[in-house]
Parts: structure tokens; sequence; C-alpha cells
């Protein structure tokens, strides 16, 4: 087990090998009081001094971002932020991304994101309730988007559906720069009553170590520098060098896991907790330590093992699944192996507490490495990104998918989107998860904008997650915007009021300057947003370097937020309720087609910027439609996204089973200024405005409908303009005034084929 | 009234079972390494994945020391339910005919479904009975919307076993017509034992006693169905 600790110490190459920088292995020298580390000290420092680790392009953006709050009581830093829901309850949630892993191996890369983030709720002390998802592939035309998209899916389920916590919402994209680098993006929720928060700080000199869960074993050694701080190259699709960097996840041993972990802290058993992610047991380990200002000595020889003759830095290193880490009082350790025992999870007191502010890691004894905690954990550099606009555009334009154009028929175009990948229904996905499980989904995928969950004391939460990662590409500030909007939007379509923000920053390579620029654009959007909303962030991660041979993907800062209504009952729906009822616009209408779904499916090329967006008059008309569906004065509420308003009116028709009768008054409102096209000879230069109209997007509007009384009341807080009825099968557009005359009109069945689209890729 | 609800490692329902049993009588948890049911009724035996199903679902938990008393249990008459893979482990125990394949759409496939109920004369469907359907409808052919959610359940069972149960009358639940998204022999959701006192299907009812989660209290019909037989059976 010592053949790697003999006399010859790694050398500099070596640390560049493991991802270090010459500066970087200069420093950890210096850091070791002045000697060079062996090869366990620098595979340590390699891993935890990685950008997965460390957030060296990340973190002095994102101090910049508001993390406190009413509502906030736990904010970054801890396994998963939370916020006070009432009632004695908090609500821990975090969003994580395992996209590197899922590019090689879809459905290990998907499964072990679900456990990875479950952990992280569960290492809180909060039970989860709710995983949604947040999936980005290239075009649903190649093979390889498919067997992704497929792959990943199947990933979510099997992992969510064995371990009985229901997936509720979640959304996918395609969109060719993903191609080469999917996103995976998982979400995660828990309930925990307010005092039984756990930390991760350790603390206690002398108190003991205890791993439990699964053996350790060679699987994901390295994760966290090769596999999740570089770029992917080319011969990564399918990588057979990789692979064995990706991990196994195993939903029961989580499951046990789990319940274990629950348990151990509803009898007061631990003092803190943490799981193992990334970088394994010296992350952990690490972490622990620094949060607590103490020193850890753990042996090797003690860590229970898949095989038996491992390296002592491959035990440190190892990324195997479903393990966790506590510190225990002396005196509990028997009654925690007890528990151990019951949940027939695996448990070893593998080291302990010390004074020293020093890691140590021992082999029986022996002492192998010794770091300063501080200086593994807290003293990676930094480095200052060096954002700069690019001056020519970076994304080619998406492949034109439809034979149309702006001038196109509505009608062909309604159904050209309405049957489009990144629009159309996501039955066959979602068909493939557990929603229902632990009885709390009161709004489920597709019955409404946002997840509802219900509570104990008959309120409930609500959950989205949202990013338009085109749209951030045109323009990282208003794209970043956009996106918290959009999630806040849905929360207010169900009713509820955010109380806290999560985000997972996924970018390319930081150190390329146009890269920079869309992270330091793209986070000053998030923190505006967030502010304006009272929503701050409470948690999240950033994931970098996703780009593979043919360039960046697009910028993609998904966010995920978390609400809360006070009566589960009153919790608004997508789908039109009741014959008759008005249907009308409510909230700013500056819609543009700039960035839009119509737009990528006529092949325009992405235009430099969005037209700006007055967040505080969006704000105010989601609290306007929030507190009128709180109230139960709506019968239904959507907000108005990608494809527009008759986009969305085809969604609550079909959500609903009802058709609308509509008549849009004649300049309905004014446009939005379109960026010029680049090549306006080859195009049709200005879309006539009814399809600007009808497609344009933008943010701050809502389709609601309900009893003209409710309508009319709902306008004395926010512009409404009222546009329809609701009833029989067909939806009907009609453009009114001068150029009266039917517009489009399509049955619900003709409407609901296109919308199935999606099944294809599954039959 | 008391229902003892098992729980396994890799229980998922389990807890919304027993919510659901709680709905119409008393109901406990019952952990999987004790022999001992309670004085419990009634047994549901949850869904979920009993130890990873791993092996084959249900092969293990069949195994279990609480399991062999619910055999025991169930020889003697008392009443047990078997939902999803409970209903996988009621197979594995021989309790009841026939097994679960693979769906053949080869997917984990959730979804809420129709269920016809072929008769109203058994223990776990006596409050379907005519005149107390769920819609209120003319009840000519009762119908129980409940949840399916599973990736392991097409019901087989060979064509001399399949004629024998029809025979008997032990096919208690059918997918409506359209809804049999699993591939099931005979459209079969639902079956009972020949003395009658067990019963395992693959949808839900625990996921259907709550209009506002999941928009159907259908479920609910099979435990007061349970609960209606044991106080018959106590009266006479």
């Amino acid at each position: 087990m010592t053949r790697t600790q003999g006399t010859t110490l790694p050398t500099v190459e070596d640390a560049l090998a493991l991802g270090l920088t010459r500066a970087e292995y200069e420093l950890v020298c210096e850091k070791q009081g002045g000697r060079a580390p062996n090869l366990l000290e620098l595979a340590m420092y390699s891993l935890l001094w990685s950008e997965h680790c460390a957030y060296k392009h990340s973190k002095k953006l994102l101090r910049t971002l508001p993390t406190e709050g009413e509502h906030v009581v736990m904010g970054p830093g801890e396994n998963a932020g939370a916020v006070d829901v009432g009632g004695g309850l908090v609500c821990a949630f975090k969003v994580e991304s395992h996209n590197h892993p899922s590019a090689v191996e879809p459905f290990q890369g998907a499964a072990t994101g679900v456990g990875g983030i479950l952990r992280d709720i569960f290492a809180v002390g909060a039970r989860p309730i709710a995983v949604l998802d947040s999936l980005r592939f290239g075009e649903s035309s190649s093979p390889r988007s498919r067997y992704l998209l497929d792959g990943a899916v199947a990933g979510i389920g099997h992992y969510g559906n064995s371990i009985g916590v229901p997936t509720v919402g979640g959304e996918v994209y395609f969109e060719a720069p993903y191609e080469h680098n999917c996103l995976v993006n998982v979400m995660a929720l828990g309930l925990a009553a307010r005092g039984r928060l756990v930390r991760s700080a350790a603390s206690g000199p002398g108190n003991a170590l205890v791993l439990f869960g699964a053996s350790t074993g060679r699987d994901g050694i390295g994760g966290a520098s090769v596999l999740a701080s570089a770029e992917l190259g080319a011969q990564d699709d399918g990588a057979q060098d990789k692979r064995p960097t990706v991990q196994v996840g195993d939903p029961f041993e989580e499951k046990k896991l789990m319940e274990c972990s629950l348990e151990l802290l509803d009898r007061g058993l631990l003092v803190a907790l943490q799981d193992l992610g990334a970088a394994g047991l010296t992350s952990s380990a690490g972490e622990m330590a620094s949060k607590g200002g103490v020193g850890l000595d753990i042996d090797v020889a003690k860590v229970p093992l898949r095989e038996p003759d491992m390296e002592p830095f491959e035990v440190m290193v190892s990324e195997s699944q479903e393990r966790m880490l506590c510190v225990v009082e002396p005196a509990n350790v028997e009654a925690v192996m007890e528990l151990c025992q019951k949940w027939e999870v695996g448990g070893a007191a593998i080291g302990e507490v010390t004074a020293g502010g020093q890691l140590r890691v021992l082999l029986d004894g022996q002492l192998l490495g010794e770091m300063p905690v501080a200086a593994l954990v807290d003293e990676c550099p930094l480095y200052d990104l060096d954002p700069r606009k690019p001056e020519k555009p970076i994304y080619p334009p998406p492949p034109a998918t439809a034979e149309l154009s702006y001038a196109s028929p509505p009608r062909e175009l309604l159904l050209a989107l309405l049957s489009s990948s990144n629009l159309c229904s996501r039955r066959a996905l979602f068909e493939q998860y557990d929603s229902i499980v632990q009885s709390r989904t009161v709004r489920g995928p597709e019955q409404a904008d946002a997840a509802v969950l219900a509570l104990a004391d008959s309120s409930a939460l609500a959950v989205s997650i949202d990013c338009n990662g085109r749209r951030v590409a045109a323009d990282p500030y208003t794209g970043t915007v956009a996106a918290v909007l959009e999630c806040a939007a849905n929360l207010a379509c169900v009713g509820a009021e955010p109380l806290g923000t999560t985000n997972n920053l996924n970018f390319a390579n930081p150190e390329k300057p146009h890269v920079a620029w869309q992270m330091t654009e793209s986070v000053r959007g998030l923190g505006d947003a967030c502010r304006a909303l009272r929503a701050p962030i409470v948690g999240g991660n950033v994931s970098l370097y996703n780009e593979g041979a043919t360039g960046p993907i697009y910028p993609t800062p998904v966010i995920g937020m978390v609400g809360r209504l006070p009566d589960a009952r009153r919790a608004g729906r997508t789908g039109f309720a009741h014959p008759g009822d008005e249907i009308a616009l409510a909230g700013p209408l500056r819609h543009s087609l700039a960035a839009s779904e119509l737009a990528k499916l006529l092949g325009e090329p992405l235009p430099d910027g969005l037209p700006e967006i007055d967040i505080d008059a969006v704000v105010a008309a989601q609290l306007a439609v929030g507190e009128a569906v709180r109230a139960g004065a709506l019968s239904s509420a959507h907000d108005v996204a990608e494809g527009g308003v008759a986009l969305a009116l085809a969604e609550c028709c079909l959500s609903g089973g009802l058709g609308a009768q509509v008549e849009l008054p004649e300049g309905l409102w004014e446009p939005a200024p379109l960026p010029p096209p680049p090549d306006p000879a080859s195009r049709d230069a200005v879309p006539p405005l009814l399809t600007a109209a009808l497609f344009g997007e933008g943010s701050g509007s809502f389709l609601v409908s309900g009893e003209a009384a409710a309508v009319r009341a709902l306008g004395e807080r926010v512009a409404v303009l009222t546009i329809g009825r609701v009833g029989d099968d067909v939806l009907s557009i009609n453009e009114g005034g001068a150029l009266a005359g039917t517009t489009l009109t399509l049955t619900l069945d003709e409407l609901a084929q296109a919308y199935a689209a999606l099944g294809e890729l599954f039959s | 009234m008391k229902f003892g609800v098992l729980q396994f490692p890799g229980s998922c329902d389990e807890v919304d079972a027993l919510h659901a049993a709680g709905k119409v009588g008393e109901a406990q948890l019952i952990w999987h390494r004790d022999r001992d049911l309670g004085g419990a009724d009634a047994i549901v035996v949850p869904g979920g994945f009993s130890y990873g199903d791993y092996l084959r679902a249900g092969a293990i938990a069949r195994f279990s020391p609480a399991m062999e008393s619910v055999i025991e249990f169930a020889h003697e008459g008392g009443l047990v339910l078997g939902i999803c893979n409970g209903f996988q482990v009621l197979c594995e125990a021989r309790l009841l005919p026939g097994a679960l394949l693979a769906n053949t759409n080869l997917r984990f496939t959730s979804r809420l479904l129709e269920l016809d109920v072929v008769r109203t004369d058994t223990a776990f469907t006596r409050a379907c009975a005519p005149g107390v359907a769920p819609d209120g409808a003319d009840a000519g052919q009762l119908t129980l919307r409940i949840p399916a959610k599973h990736a392991w359940g097409r019901y087989y069972a060979d064509a001399e076993t399949l004629a024998a149960i029809e025979g008997a009358g032990q096919v208690v639940l059918r997918y409506a017509p359209g809804q049999n998204f699993n591939g099931s022999l005979h459209d079969i959701a639902g079956v009972r034992n020949e003395r009658g006192n067990v019963f395992g299907l693959m949808p839900h009812p625990e996921h259907a006693v709550d209009e506002l989660i999941g928009g159907s209290c259908d479920g609910l019909k099979i435990f007061e169905s349970m609960r209606s037989a044991i106080e018959a059976a106590a009266l006479a």
C-alpha cells in the first residue's frame, strides 16, 4: 500500500499533469513550509485547488451577489442554503451540475448528479421532497443528442424513482452549441424543522470522525480536476480514457444512507455532517476542518475499501458515491454504529478532530502527509477575469429547421413552433419520472407554470427552474435578468411569493476574455434581478470549461427559485378552466422577435443585445398577478414566454382541454425595436407587425383567464387587455380593427398532435 | 381496525400507504426485521424498491422475517394488500399467481389511469359496489382513476394459470381500454388469490386519496373496502 510513498518526490511536471499551474505549484511548496509536497499531498492540493473545488475564477464575482434577506436561514457556503417557510419549517435547496460526466456516460452521469444533490440536502438535516432537472443538448436532429437525452432522462429517473423523491419539474432545450458539451443540472429541495439544521463545521478536538455509507473504491479518481475543470476534447464523445473518472451510482445504497443520516440527526448523535462529493474524502474532511477552524487526523487504513490494494492517495481522492462523513462525540460512536447496522450501511471511525489546524493523513498510525487546512481549503489563489466583449459573433446562426419565413401564415408558424423540440410537450420525458411519491404534489409537470408541493399546515411551496441560454448568449446581462424574472413569473402564476434563489452558472473557459465577459455581465444581471425580487441567492454551483472542440456552450446561468403560497387549494394552474371566462394579457407588453424561438426556427443569427427590461415594472406585474391567484380570483395564469402570446394561448388550451376565441386589438403593442439583421438582402427584413405580436418574446406579461369582474379588478393593479373568451374546442385568433379577418384557427386535436412531437424521439 | 404497513430498506411509498390507510383506520409501520405484526387486522405491502429490487423485484423482500409472518397471516385468512412492489413481493412469495415482467415499452412510466372494476364482491372492492360509484355515474361499468408508476408491471401468467384465475374470478381490476401501457396479459391490473384474502395491484391506490393531491380520491375505496370486510367479519 505504500508503493508510491517512497522517497522520490513528484516534480513540477507531475503538478502540471494534475492541473496545477507552475505558479500554483510554487505556492503549494511555500505553504508546505518550503518543501516539495509528496504525491499524496500533491494529489490533495491539485483537487482542492481545482476550479471545481476552489471557484478560483468565479469567487470574486460571486461575492457581488445578494445573499441576505428576511427569509434566509442558511446562506451560501453550506451543503445547501435554506429559507424559512413558516410553521417552524425550513426548506433547504440547491442546484448542481453533472455536465462532463453526463457527456461521457449520460445514464450514470445524470444518476449520480441526482445522488449528489440529494446528499447535499440531507447533509444539512433536511428530508429531500423534490427534484427538478435542467437539461441542454445539441439539436434534436442529432443522433448523439437523442442518445444523451435518453440516457440522462433514464438516469435521473432511475435514481430519483428508486429513492422515493419525486421529480416534479424541469426544462430541456436543444441548441447546437451543447452538441459536444451537454448540461445536466439537478435541483433538489428538502424540509427540516428549523432547529434541526446541521452545519458541516467540525468541532471539539478529540471527537471522532466517522465515515459511513458505501465502501471506497477506485471510481471517480480525479473527477474534480481532470473531468470537471478542463475542456472536453473532441475525442471525449464517449471517451474510453475518461470513463473511469465517472462514478457509478447505487440509489438503494443512498436510500439507506439518507434514512440512516436523518435518524442519526433525529437522535441528536452528530456534531457535524458532510457529504462526500467531488474530491471525496479530501474535500469533505478539508471543508469540515476549515469551517470549524480545527485540524483532522485521518487514518486511511481504517477506511473500508472495495479493493484491498488501493494507494493512500486513491483512498483520499476517490469519488465513490453514497458516502457521508460526520463528527461524533466519543461517547456516541457506539450508538452511531448501531444505527448504521440497523440501516445496513457501513460505518467506521477513521480519525479524530485535532486542535492543530493541520490535516494529517496516516496509515496505521504512520504519518503519510500533513497540510495546513487553511492552505489546502482557503488559500488557493483567486484569479481576476479579463472580460472583453467579443468584436464578432461567437456563435454560428442556428440551422434553419423549417421552410418558413416571418411572412408565412401564422397558422403554419404556430404549428411549427408547437412541434419544435424546444417548445413541444415534455410528457414523453416526465412520464419516466415518479412525480407523486411522498403525496405532496399539488401541481406537477404541465399542470402549472411552477410545481406546487403541499405542506402539512395547508400552505405550499412552489418551485421553478429556468434559463434560456440563447437569450443569455445574445445579451448576457439582459438574458440573465430575463431568466430570473421567468422563474419568479412561474411562481406568480401559482400564487407564490419568492423566498430565495439558487443558481448553477454553466459557462465555457473563463480564461478566455469573451467568456469572462459573459460571466461578468451575467452575474451582474443575476444580482440585479434577485435584489429587485428580494429573492437572495442562498447557494449554488459553478460549472466552467463547458466547451468542446467546436466552441463554447451558450452561457447558461440556470436559476432555481423557491416560493411559498399560504393556501395550497388556491394554487394556480396553466390551463383554461371555465367556458365563458375572459382571457386577458396582464403586465408590460414589450415583445420582440430578437433571439426568439421563431427567429431560431428560421435560422436567424443571434442579435447583438436584447431590448432592455424594465425590471421594476415586471416585478410589479408579478406581484399583482401573484396576489390575484393567491386570492383565488383567477381561473388560470400562464406567463408569456418562448413562442410569445400565440404559444401561450395554445398551451393554456391544451392544458385545460378548452379552446379560446381571441381578437387581437389593432396595434396591440408597440413592438420593441429589432436589431437590424446582419444580411437584410437574404431575409424578410422586417417581420410583419402581426408576426411580432403573436410570436414576439419579452419579460413581464401574463395570459390570465377568469370572470370579467376578476379581470377588471386585476386591471386596477396592472395594465390589462382583454383579448378573448374561453370556450369550444378550437383556438381561433383574429386580428381586430382595420385588418380584421381570421388569422388562424386550429382545433384542439391539431394542437395536441403538433405538441406531442417529442414522443417520436422515444418511440 | 388496524392496518400494518411493511417497511423494507428501499421502500418508497410506505409513508403514503400509512397516510392513506390512516384515513380509514389505525395504521402503523412494521419494520422488515420484525416478526411481530403488532396485532394488525390487515397488512399492506407497499411500493418502492425493496432491497433495491436486486436479483429481481420483490425476490429478496419475500424472505424477510416480516414477510414470513405475513405469509403465515395470509394462510390463516388475514387480509393482505400488495401495491406495485408489494404486488411483486406477493407474487414472489407465491401468495398470488403469476409474475410481473418489464413493461413492453421498457421504460419506467408514470400515468393517471382508468381501471375497470371487474367485481365488487371482494374484500378489496366491496366499497366500489353500484350506488357508490366514485363519479356518481350509472354503475354499469365501474371505473377507478388511480395512478400507476413502474418499470416492471406487465402481468404475466402461463395460459393454464390465466385460464384458471379467469375461471375462478380472481381478476379484480383491469386496465380500461387504451390504458394498458405495460402490456399486461388480459389487461390485468389487479388480481386476488383463490381464497380472496390476498390482493395485489400495480397502480397505487394510496396516491389517490386526496382531490388536491393527484386529482382523485378513488384509491380510498380500496382501503374502505378492506375496513368494511374486516368489520363485516367481526360481526359474523
